[in-house]
């Protein structure tokens, strides 16, 4: 008896408790999904300077590694289950594959509003990795798909120390391939470690490597190549393939540079262990928390040939995308558009070392900052060439250059095996 | 009455058959049938393409079957030196020797750290330049300076530099499992053989040999599985393939499906890599049937 009415008391107050008034908050919170983790910190400064100024909670949570963090989203958009606001990981066919699925808003309006208000403040070659242009072989209807928040380009630096000691100038780094081969013989001869790069996880092999076919061949030549129209067995693609066993028999490249991971490589060069080291913008941050008396400067890839300028990658280091089903996406676009406000990016860029999307942040940032800065003049990105490379040929082309690296292969061997994989691919596609 | 015994069996049976199910058998399934399709992840359509997946897989794809090779080697290294080092190691430490505790623990030591600290830790041993290039200092100091080499880098020690690494950290597992195992042979066995003159290598090969059958066999069967799914080491000692080297099946199973974005096919790899683990695995256990007869 007892018993009964007590959990009958606990049942009524309970009742009386859930009818009673409550204040609604009616301003939304949004969430942001990310792997930023040297942004994390600068982002929650900004979240609650946001809340303050507007009433709307921004709650950024921090999902690391990228790689953990790339499967969190996929998984999230099988259940869609994905935030008001995310970042994608990944090429631009998987950019693509989220858009087709209906889980990114397409934020071209937004951008347009106020005569381009929004669009005019950012960098055109970041905003482009998040467009799609019309005709594009994904399939997706033109339009902007998400906000750059930075930018980043991927160039090399060079110590400018060890250049003294090589006898160097510190203020000349080498503008053509066959300078830099030079120093390559002096590096080798003073006994010192040139190029150090994460080539262990490839991407950034596929990176130099596009650079040099972009300033040989010439950019409609290369999307002639993705397009199936040019063998990877023509002489300029050979060309390019043999730039590396230069690098490698010139002693240009670092020892155990095929299975050196970015990490490993920015340990080396900020601890001045090497000469060169090939790393996007991003290293600033990282060089200046491991040596912050590091004495650097940014370069563009030597020149291998004066037919065609050479290019970088570059564009957004890092966008954000509105979830197209949230509720919330409303306010979810008006905070990315605050967020690339001058004085947020100007924020960004302080505390993180990046390069800002918003091109009239600029001018606070250091000088070796600016210097990666002046390098998107040169920046072109996979992203915003309309037209994908098959992944299989992509995996042949990297490992086949680690294969020269090694001494394993010839140009002309891992050319032939990368064109029968293209023709494996192309002929795939077209029975499909 | 005898339906009720059996009810009540299956009563008994049934939250294990529901756990196992759920957990194990509508998984296998769920990803066989995800390897029938060409599916990108992340799209809600999938393109039905039968057996094309796994047609592919057993007449196209030579990087998989390099992967299987290159973790059947690694397979290989570990089932003799790294199980002889064990069982050696056991044997030592199940007789009276000073200090046998200390010896247990330190041997222990290796399976419980994480993969990537003792891939990070080896690859700073080892390597020159971003490393204290301990091996080729101690090779020089003794005397052998043309054995100075890049291990990691080079093609042709790489894979058996990966493969002794790993030896190094999953050795204690089996010296653990071999220990209990000789714990378990009853000493008067070797009394009595010693009573009737039986040598120290009679004994073993007589008693401890054949009461150990069981018990290699069961180290073996975890040996194949645990070694076969190598790859964190991998990534943090060579940083991933490194020109398909080191690729073994689950790096390739990831690049299928993080690098290509080819979900369909990375679930047939699975499948197809699964399906070699349990032939593997039931050879093993015919062949220790045959071996306890």
């Amino acid at each position: 008896m007892l018993i009964r009415s007590v959990v009958l008391s606990v049942f009524a107050l309970f009742s009386v408790l859930g009818c009673s008034n409550q204040k609604i908050d009616s301003k939304p919170t949004i969430t942001v999904w990310h792997w930023m983790t040297d942004r994390d910190s600068a982002f929650q400064a900004l979240a609650k300077k946001y809340e303050s100024l507007t009433g709307i909670r921004v709650n950024f949570e921090l999902y690391a590694p990228s790689d953990a963090y790339s499967q969190k989203i996929r998984a999230a958009a099988q259940g869609t289950n994905l935030p008001d606001i995310f970042g994608i990981l990944g090429e631009k066919r998987d950019f693509a594959s989220f858009i087709k699925a209906g889980h990114i808003l397409d934020i071209t309006s937004y951008m347009e509003a106020d005569n381009s208000a929004w669009k005019n403040k950012l960098f055109p070659k970041a905003l482009a990795v998040n467009e799609f242009a019309p005709g594009n072989s994904y399939g997706i209807n033109p339009g902007i798909f998400g906000v750059p928040i930075d930018i980043m380009t991927i160039q090399m630096v060079y110590n400018k120390k060890l250049f003294g000691q090589l006898g160097l100038n510190p203020n000349r780094p080498p503008k053509t391939f066959q300078e830099f081969l030079d120093i390559g013989n002096k590096i080798k001869a003073a006994g010192m470690q040139g190029l150090v790069s994460g080539w262990g996880e490839v991407w950034m092999i596929d990176c130099l490597a596009n650079n040099y076919a972009f300033n040989i061949m010439g950019k409609d030549k290369v999307l002639a190549t993705i397009r199936g129209e040019v063998p990877y067995t023509d002489p300029d693609w050979i060309r390019v393939f043999s730039i590396f066993k230069q690098m490698q028999e010139s002693g240009v490249l670092a020892k155990g540079i095929v299975t050196m991971i970015n990490k490993s490589a920015e340990q080396l060069f900020a601890n001045e262990k090497a000469v060169f080291a090939f790393n996007g913008s991003w290293c600033v941050n990282v060089y200046k928390g491991m040596n912050p008396n590091l004495e650097y400067g940014a370069m563009l890839p030597p020149a291998a040939s004066d037919k065609y300028p050479i290019s970088i990658w570059g564009g957004a280091g890092s966008s954000f995308m509105v979830n197209a089903r949230s509720k919330n996406k409303g306010e979810a676009v008006k905070f990315l558009a605050w967020l690339t406000d001058q004085d947020q990016q100007a924020y960004l860029a302080k505390e993180t070392n990046n390069l800002p999307a918003n091109k009239n942040s600029l001018s606070k940032i250091p000088e070796i900052l600016a210097q990666f800065a002046r390098g998107m003049d040169y920046a072109t990105h996979p992203n915003i060439w309309g037209v994908s490379e098959f992944s299989l040929v992509i995996e042949a082309f990297d490992r086949g250059i680690q294969s020269i690296i090694i001494g394993e292969r010839t140009p002309e061997q891992v050319a032939g095996e990368v064109q029968s994989i293209k023709e494996r691919e192309l002929a795939k596609k077209r029975a499909r | 009455m005898k339906i009720k015994e059996a009810l009540e069996n299956y009563t008994f049976v049934l939250p294990a058959a529901a756990i196992f199910s759920v957990f194990y058998v509508i998984p296998f399934i769920w990803v066989f049938q995800l390897g029938l399709f060409e599916w990108d992840g992340i799209s809600f359509t999938r393109t039905f393409v039968g057996l094309q997946n796994f047609k592919e897989i057993f007449f196209q794809d030579k990087s998989w079957w390099q992967a299987m090779w290159n973790a059947s080697y690694i397979t290989l290294i570990a089932l003799t030196f790294q199980n002889i080092l064990a069982f050696m190691l056991a044997w030592a430490c199940d007789r009276e020797i000073k200090m046998k505790n200390f010896y247990r623990v330190i041997f222990f030591i290796p399976p419980v750290l994480s993969e990537v600290v003792v891939g990070m830790a080896w690859r700073f041993i080892i390597n020159d330049i971003d490393g204290a290039n301990i091996i080729n200092r101690t090779l020089t100091g003794m005397g052998m300076p043309n054995l100075v080499h890049n291990w990691l880098s080079d093609p042709n020690t790489a894979l058996t530099t990966v493969a002794l690494v790993h030896c190094w950290k999953g050795f204690g597992w089996g010296f653990l499992i071999f220990l209990a195992g000789l714990q378990t042979i009853p000493r008067e066995l070797y009394e009595a053989a010693r009573v009737d003159g039986a040598s120290a290598w009679q004994s073993f090969r007589k008693i401890t040999l054949p009461l150990m059958v069981p018990v290699m066999v069961l180290v073996a069967i975890l040996t194949v599985l645990g070694t076969m799914q190598v790859f964190v080491l991998i990534v943090s000692l060579v940083g991933g393939e490194f020109a398909g080297h080191t690729s073994v099946p689950v790096l390739r199973i990831l690049a299928s499906m993080r690098g290509s974005s080819r979900f369909g096919y990375a679930c047939a790899q699975g499948i197809t890599f699964g399906m070699v683990l349990i032939a593997i695995s039931f050879i093993q256990y015919r062949f220790s049937k045959k071996a306890r007869q």
